[in-house]
């Protein structure tokens, strides 16, 4: 792996038509690839995030982060955004679920996709991607990093929009690799245990890890939330499993 | 946690930002992830002002501490005001 890859910013037609930034990544001098499409936390669209699309670039996948917060502003910083988006009551869950098909949709068409795609979503991402795995049968693999109210509901007073999706868990179509902080309150750990017996019960195949001395945000480098042993074993267990259903 | 809990209020004033002042009429207040300060959660505040767009906007981020702080100040300055200049 020579890590070459090439980046940018682009427009694809996401849920219902409109058209929305993303950020895709790919790796350079492969003749074939699977791809991932990232969803980002509810901070935003954020060079963070886009950096993530780079790492699976140099790592042999094609990548994209559908801008989530789009229509909330245009053009505007990921921070403004993001905060329009709060004050707009959040990302509805079938914009989420038609966005990530359309950024699904645009990997498969590059050319050297081997057509095959995953998701992986991080905080808010993470119960999105676990709502995606379950509307969309045609993903492959699916990551679920720390995203709460997966089973649980948030707290009485929460503005909707963010309801448990675990009752989609029938329709689950892909592998689930879940990664988790045993500090997490939001998903507690007993919150994850409850989602991978439910999962048991369905038959639904699932792997989930969860490290000791992390909490939520585990992976953000950026963050004082940040936890090297977790993040590098985490990363270590995404090559592991995509590399079994999105490399080959 | 993401926690989507946000108090939001309308307001009367202005705000300074990186192109000027301009008038405010909504806040959003909510305890969540910062973008910048150093700490896993924060009080953040937006001062917006919607029909100018998304950056129209004064935000902070401050530690716990630091919030409840600045709330007890804001309300020490107002009841220090002399009689008669508050509403």
């Amino acid at each position: 792996m020579n890590e070459a890859l090439t980046a940018e910013t682009i427009t694809i037609t996401g849920h219902s038509g409109a058209e929305i930034e993303a950020y895709a990544a790919r790796p350079l001098g492969a003749d074939q690839f699977g791809s991932v499409v990232v969803i980002h936390h509810m901070p935003g669209y954020d060079s963070a995030t886009k950096e993530i699309a780079r790492k699976f670039a140099a790592f042999g996948y094609a990548a994209i982060v559908p801008n989530l917060h789009h229509r909330d502003a245009p053009g505007a910083s990921s921070d403004d955004a993001a905060a329009a988006n709060r004050a707009n009551g959040g990302v509805p869950d079938d914009q989420l679920v038609g966005d990530v098909d359309s950024a699904a949709d645009y990997l498969r068409a590059q050319e050297g996709s081997n057509g095959k795609v995953g998701v992986i979503g991080y905080c808010s991402g993470g119960r999105q991607a676990f709502l995606a795995a379950c509307r969309l049968p045609q993903l492959n693999a699916a990551v679920d990093c720390y995203g709460a109210a997966v089973v649980n509901a948030p707290p009485a007073g929460f503005p909707v929009k963010f309801e448990p999706v675990v009752g989609l868990a029938e329709d689950l179509a892909c592998p689930l690799l879940g990664l988790f902080g045993a500090d997490d309150k939001f998903p507690a750990p007993e919150e994850t245990a409850e989602l991978s017996r439910i999962l048991d019960g369905l038959g639904k195949e699932h792997e989930f890890h969860t490290y000791e001395g992390a909490g939520h945000a585990f992976f953000s480098v950026n963050r004082p939330s940040y936890r090297v042993e977790a993040a590098n074993d985490g990363w270590d267990k995404i090559w592991d499993f995509y590399g079994r259903y999105l490399a080959s | 946690m993401c926690t989507y809990l946000t108090e939001k209020i309308k307001i009367t004033g202005s705000g300074k930002g990186p192109s000027g002042w301009f008038g405010v009429s909504d806040a959003s207040v909510y305890f969540d992830h910062p973008v910048h300060a150093a700490a896993e959660h924060t009080l953040n505040i937006d001062f917006l002002n919607p029909g100018k767009g998304p950056q129209a906007r004064v935000a902070v981020e401050l530690t716990a501490e630091s919030a409840r702080e600045l709330a007890r100040a804001i309300v020490a300055a107002l009841d220090a005001a002399p009689p008669g200049m508050v509403a």
